[in-house]
């Protein structure tokens, strides 16, 4: 068998399983005397809770437990408020629920029919309270408040200890950024640009739906099986919420049937625990698809943006407001603003800057992380704009965004010095798979759409470029153990989920490169808080780079081992031992590692055990401000057909290039590429949560539409571009994010050069284009 | 009231008690302990708890498990003979036409009825056939390359 490699395609290690049916998804799993738990929600997006009784749902055939908000007051074993960066979370809603969908109680019973009986047996009277449903209106002075006071703070996170909501308003967070001199930079500017910029909420629509399993031992020990991506994160928050020290909540992680960041920090995992301590048994929730519209959304924004620029193209100054629709809870909302706060310049040298961005309370679902974190909300605006000012000044939009882009060595907005960052390449690449030609972009508005007089059929073609530059959490910590085993085989011990980005198969890779064994004999344990060391989270793209980086150190801890063991044991000098091939080469001869595990251990047996740890923080190796451990850049481009009679569009091909650093697992990147760009084509043109006066109309399937094959484009062109960074294993960064976030203002930009219709609303229809061609007509 | 039933699934007979309302899904899932087909939308959209039905895909979240009384089921547990995978499973697995896997089991089995149907569809007959399945990770371009393949081999 040949040592692994890296830079080369390997079946991914969960295929088998997966094709085969066999992989054991949350709610394929049961446990003995398992109950099953359901969740009464509020029909108001505002309401004081006047009354609540039980006792009916109580005496219902078949229930085992009930919990409403007096078992979370009345407990004193239980911490009733929690969230990951403010406590405005409660279990059960208890003086007010908050949003249509709000968990106001919840029935354990011995079958899931039994349970839904027993909620339409709950009595609850409602005092109907004024709502404010989107962020203008709760911005507005005198609005109603969603949070009277908010409680403060839950956070470990070290990037967010300064940011507070601000009392008496509707704000959840307020971040800021201010650089050089924004008046005298909008002064000296030949043109300003001032626009707006919608997106709306939309939901991340896994088709495995939130679920989650919880055990309590009689002792206070608490088990839970969590669809989770973040399950030590879950683990400190079940911790604080039930008062207990976190080596007393296990946390396990089956495969999950996806996340896009719609299953990190706590969601259904509280109520289950919560009832599972109340029945004295374990109870199993698996929420509806209707309920996961009520559990977690992505962030609907508004963004106003003006830029001032020279007449050549140089960008000199921009302000921008971003209002980030947080709904009813905090959630991860306030790292989302930052995110979006420090991504409004989006990769390009902009000296002037003031921007303001906000998340909003309102009573709408929370909305929190999805797939491109607060940058898919900035580069909307970012990157349509730059299209906007291009086509003003007659500069080929190319030219434009390599003219004003990050070069290796510029300083981020936060003046920090970006390092490894292969823009212009990602630019180029993209511009080149698509056929971009700089004359054809330098055409005039005149000549566009319906301007085009010559043409006698009614379908324009046209080109969009949009690029992007993203962080990753950081300070975060990834902790590994890789054990060798007395065959030479290799058990990996490492907290990152696997959801369908293929890390189990790069952790192995990265392993099997370090130390020279076969794949085939390396297993990935699966994710058991109670057994895996520390990891912070399976997000922000950060897994390969950190966990990958953690797993590359444990297993060099091991070699070091190997080669102790060697030199005492075979008394050769420890620089005239090496390794290569799996093997340990000494000067008189070779050794097998199983040869070296027998020397050390005298028998069949034994363990070598390597530890390895991450740890990134807000300085980076030069004692600068390091915003981010490394960063992500990317590029894409779209082409289209327009049907100016009708508005109809159509994708005919897109290129995506991401900066990987190091493609590990060169498959498992186009993937990652691609299957990034299908859902930025569900953002950019189907996906819209639609509300009436607070309730959602479609939170369902069918009404909330997702890209299917059917609407794939004929082409989809996934560029890795490799600018190693030298803080990943072999160079890797992260990828999982990237190529989603260009898709729609890339798709926007190639409408406009097909038709001169610019769209500032997502998500792009044909009727929108439709209208704005009627306009042109006049 | 309970009712009987007969099945033959995966090419064996079973005999089971369920409700009038008992869902296909729950039936094979929950009695039968087959839970590769998986429950996604609960209304027929999302192609995640396709079974073969006398060797149609149907939607089994929203079939009447009353109503399948003495056909046929295919699930993705009885696609393979033995150890050797069905072609169209070794193909998803060579392209990388997957990543969480909870879509899978749907792909592939819409995908051997319309193979069972047409040896030999066009890339616009796949589309349109496996149009009723999302795959939310987003793997259609190399879904499409996995059954491209298998209609070469073919």
């Amino acid at each position: 068998m040949e040592p692994t490699e890296i830079g080369r395609t390997y079946r991914r290690l969960d295929y088998e399983t997966k094709v085969t049916g066999q992989a054991q998804y949350l709610a394929d799993m049961s446990v003995p005397g398992m109950c099953h738990g359901k969740i009464l929600r509020s029909p108001f997006p505002h309401a004081r809770i006047k009354r609540i009784d039980a006792a009916k749902a109580r005496k219902h055939p078949g229930v085992v437990a009930v919990i409403t908000r007096d078992d979370i007051l009345q407990d004193q074993g239980i911490e009733p408020f929690y969230g990951p960066v403010f406590k405005d979370q409660t279990i059960v809603a208890t003086e007010k629920v908050r949003h249509v969908g709000d968990p106001v109680a919840a029935v354990a019973a011995l079958t899931a029919d039994a349970a839904d009986e027993a909620l339409r047996l709950i009595e609850v009277d409602y005092e109907e309270l004024p709502a404010v449903l989107n962020v203008q209106d709760a911005l507005k002075s005198g609005a109603t408040l969603v949070h009277e006071s908010v409680k403060l703070p839950s956070s470990g996170f070290a990037d967010l200890a300064e940011i507070k909501p601000i009392d008496g308003t509707n704000i959840c967070t307020h971040f800021k950024l201010d650089r050089g001199d924004i008046k005298r930079g909008f002064a000296e500017s030949d043109q300003i640009f001032e626009d707006t910029f919608t997106l709306p909420a939309t939901q991340h629509s896994f088709l495995e739906t939130h679920a989650c399993i919880a055990s309590v031992e009689p002792g206070g020990r608490i088990t839970v099986w969590a669809t989770t991506q973040n399950p030590f994160v879950v683990r400190t928050q079940l911790a604080n919420i039930f008062k207990v020290p976190v080596s007393k909540v296990r946390i396990i992680v089956p495969y999950l049937g996806g996340g896009y960041g719609g299953k990190v920090y706590p969601k259904v995992e509280p109520i289950t625990v919560a009832l599972a301590q109340k029945a004295k048994r374990p109870v199993r929730v698996v929420l509806s698809r209707e309920e996961v519209f009520y559990t977690i959304t992505k962030h609907a924004a508004v963004i106003r943006m003006k830029t001032g620029v020279k007449n050549d193209g140089t960008v000199l100054a921009r302000e921008c407001e971003i209002h980030l629709d947080t709904g009813a809870y905090a959630e991860i909302g306030p790292r989302v603003a930052k995110k979006s706060g420090y991504t409004a310049a989006g990769p390009y040298r902009i000296p002037n800057l003031k921007i303001d961005s906000y998340s909003v309370y309102t009573n709408k679902p929370p909305a929190g992380a999805f797939r491109g974190f607060g940058v898919s909300q900035s580069a909307w605006a970012v990157e349509s704009q730059m299209d906007i000012i291009a086509a003003a000044l007659k500069i080929d939009p190319l030219e434009l965004r390599l003219k004003n882009g990050y070069n290796e060595g510029d300083k981020f907005v936060t003046e920090e010095t970006l390092r490894a960052v292969g823009l212009k390449e990602c630019i180029t690449a993209v511009a080149d798979s698509i056929g971009w030609e700089r004359q054809d972009r330098l055409r005039d508005a005149e000549t566009r759409g319906l301007g085009d007089q010559e043409n006698r059929s009614s379908v324009r073609r046209g080109k969009g470029l949009a690029a992007m530059i993203k962080a990753t959490i950081t300070p975060s910590i990834s902790c590994a153990v890789v054990k060798m085993n007395e065959d030479a085989s290799l058990s990996i011990y490492a907290g990152t989920v696997e959801m369908g980005q293929g890390s189990e198969t790069v952790l192995a890779q990265i392993a099997g490169k370090e130390l020279g064994i076969p794949m085939a004999n390396i297993q990935v344990l699966g994710v058991d808080t109670d057994v895996v060391p520390y990891d912070l989270t399976t997000s922000s793209s950060r897994s390969t780079f950190h966990m990958g980086k953690a797993v590359q150190l444990a297993a060099q801890h091991i070699q070091r081992q190997l080669q102790e063991i060697v030199a005492k044991e075979y008394n050769v000098p420890l620089d005239k031992i090496s390794f290569a091939d799996g093997k340990i080469r000494l000067p008189e001869t070779v050794l097998d590692y199983s040869e070296v595990m027998f020397k050390r251990f005298g028998m069949q047996g034994g363990t070598l055990v390597g530890d390895g740890q991450v740890k990134t923080s807000t300085k980076n190796d030069f004692g600068e401000k390091s915003t981010s451990a490394f960063w992500f850049i990317a590029a894409g481009a779209a082409e289209v057909e327009v049907d100016i009679d009708t508005g109809k569009f159509k994708l005919l091909k897109y290129a995506t290039a991401v900066d990987v650093g190091k493609a590990l697992n060169p498959l498992g990147c186009r993937q990652q590429l691609a299957g990034a760009v299908i859902t930025g084509i569900g953002q950019a043109i189907f996906e819209e949560i639609a509300y009436d006066n607070g309730q959602l109309i479609n939170p369902n399937l069918v009404d909330y539409v997702l890209p299917s094959l059917g609407d794939m484009p004929p082409v989809i062109d996934p560029i890795a571009v490799e600018t190693p960074d030298p803080n990943g294993p072999f160079g890797a960064k992260g990828i999982g994010e990237s190529a989603l976030i260009p898709v729609a203002p890339a798709i926007a930009n190639a409408i406009f050069d097909a038709c001169g219709v610019r769209i500032k609303d997502l998500p792009i229809k044909a009727e929108k284009i439709f209208l704005a061609l009627e306009d042109q007509r006049g | 009231m309970k009712k009987s039933i007969s099945l033959r699934v995966n090419d064996q007979e079973r005999n089971l008690e369920v409700e009038p309302r008992t869902t296909l899904l729950e039936a094979v899932r929950d009695q039968l302990g087959l839970t590769g087909a998986k429950l996604g939308c609960d209304i027929q959209v999302c192609g995640a708890c396709t079974l073969l039905l006398d060797g149609k895909p149907v939607s089994a979240c929203s079939v009447l498990a009353v109503d399948a009384e003495g056909c046929s089921i295919t699930s993705i547990e009885g696609l393979s003979q033995g150890d050797t995978l069905h072609p169209i499973q070794q193909a998803f697995m060579e392209f990388g036409a997957l990543q969480c896997g909870y879509c899978t089991s749907g792909f592939i089995l819409t995908a051997k009825a319309l193979f069972d149907e047409n040896p030999k569809p066009s890339e616009q007959e796949i589309r349109e056939y496996l149009a009723g399945n999302f795959c939310r990770c987003g793997c259609y371009q190399e879904i499409m390359q996995a059954l491209k393949n298998v209609r070469r081999e073919g």
